[in-house]
């Protein structure tokens, strides 16, 4: 981790100073413990402020977006792939960045250490290899880093960014033998009634803050279809009919574009397990379109495209 | 004089796209063909032309059962809008079932300007299929 960090601001330097990039995108050291914060690096010497840990969790993509200069940005293998989601779009220039891409072991749920403390408030923490060390009045823990990833990290199958300018340190290996979709098939196998009466308890807890719309790297759109009122398509209440239809569509809007960064997830307030729900939709882009988002610049999004013989079966 | 109790007939919603399945509608008709009158009609462009979320506001607003039905694979009047839409479908679809609402309350059909009988056939058929499921509860909004 140190060697990557410091290769990370020997990269942002040499670009910086080679006036390749106007601005460098990543990480700098939160205030809190277990946190990391966006960090907008434009002058050479605040390249020391750059760190890479297993706390780096937000998709940086969400800054492109939108901007005219050129832009360096540290990526993990799902943010590259989000990234090239945005470049098919045409919502980033391919030319105006360039993404320097680190491989990825997973980032740090902090949700699942503040559960596994029950209400303790950590006051300090220290990444060590395969261990994280948490301190805070009276006590001090170390806890294997591998029961504290995000549920995204843990069904990951890119860990390294399939596509990148620079690429920081050794790739690591993948993981082809994860089955990323166990849950979903989980779900598949209950009864409708099982499925409804599962999704009513949890989306029912939605308070409609729009977190996950806010903070998805694919959710660019300048009005979005719940802000929309000329005419007011949708519902902006939180009875559950309402709630349900927000997050159907919005699901549906990610499908055959989301790369599954688990953003969503760890921006819900209310701990909804939005990654249920889309993952059905990267699911379902697999079977039906053997498609998977964010791996190539040229392949054309399936919604966007058809071929004469695409399934059917439900059609009479 | 008592009263027989109401019976409960679904509703449907029909979504026609104007130069196949809504043509077909019309044969039926003028063909005196017999089936449920359970159906409401909106006719559109194309199959392309509907929003998934069409579908899905039919089902808030408390329709028993949606039917989309566009023209064949190949036949469309604008070339390709039904392979458009067969895509949003099946994502549609597969995404309402999995999220608990039950198969058979969104029906999709390709019914062409000569198949007359084919319409009736499948309005029998989801309607049937509706009158088993019962009044839709699920995304209704009260």
């Amino acid at each position: 981790m140190e060697n990557l960090e410091s290769s990370i601001r020997d990269i942002a330097r040499k670009l910086l100073s080679d006036k390749k990039v106007d601005l460098i995108i990543g990480y700098e050291q939160g205030t809190l413990p277990l946190r990391t914060t966006p960090c907008f690096v434009d002058k050479v010497e605040d390249v020391q402020k750059l760190v890479w840990n297993a706390s780096c969790d937000a998709n940086l993509s969400k800054y492109l977006v939108d901007r005219k200069e050129k832009v360096g940005v540290v990526a993990k293998g799902c943010d590259a792939r989000s990234i090239a989601v945005c470049i098919v779009e045409k919502q980033i220039p391919r030319e105006n960045v360039v993404i320097i891409g680190v491989p990825c072991l997973g980032v740090i749920d902090r949700k699942k250490v503040e559960a596994k403390l029950g209400g303790k408030e950590v006051l300090e923490s220290i990444v060590e290899g395969e261990q994280i060390r948490v301190k805070g009045e009276g006590f001090e823990f170390v806890l294997p880093k591998k029961d504290f990833l995000c549920d995204s990290c843990l069904t990951c199958r890119h860990r390294n960014p399939p596509i990148y300018d620079v690429f920081v340190g050794e790739k690591v290996p993948e993981t082809p033998e994860v089955n990323e979709f166990a849950e979903v098939s989980d779900l598949e196998s209950k009864s409708v009634e099982e499925r409804w009466a599962h999704f009513k308890e949890e989306l029912s807890k939605c308070i409609r803050c729009y977190a996950c719309r806010n903070v998805c790297p694919l959710c660019y759109c300048k009005m979005c279809f719940v802000d929309q009122t000329m005419p007011a398509w949708f519902g902006k209440t939180n009875d559950l009919s309402d709630t349900m239809i927000y997050h159907i569509v919005r699901a549906f809007h990610v499908a055959g574009r989301c790369v599954d960064c688990g953003a969503c997830s760890r921006a819900c307030p209310m701990d909804i397990n939005l990654r249920e729900l889309v993952k059905k939709t990267e699911k379902i882009m697999k079977e039906r379109y053997d498609y998977e988002s964010g791996l190539s610049l040229e392949e054309v999004p399936p919604l966007g495209e058809f071929k004469m013989d695409d399934s059917q079966e439900f059609i009479k | 004089m008592k009263t027989a109790e109401k019976e409960w007939n679904p509703k449907i919603l029909a979504f026609l796209c104007n130069w196949c399945s809504y043509a077909g509608a019309d044969l039926a008709g003028i063909s005196r063909m017999q089936y449920p009158p359970n159906i409401r009609v909106v006719r559109v462009p194309c199959s392309g032309r509907i929003n998934p979320y069409f579908i899905i506001k039919a089902l808030q607003r408390g329709w028993d059962g949606v039917l989309v039905s566009g023209c064949h694979p190949g036949d469309c009047h604008y070339i390709s809008g039904n392979l458009v839409a067969r895509r949003r479908f099946a994502v549609l679809k597969d995404l309402l079932e999995y999220l608990g609402i039950e198969p058979g309350r969104v029906n999709f059909s390709w019914v062409s300007a000569a198949e007359g009988e084919k319409f009736a056939n499948v309005v029998k058929d989801v309607v049937e299929k509706v009158q088993a499921l019962g009044p839709a509860e699920r995304l209704v909004k009260r």
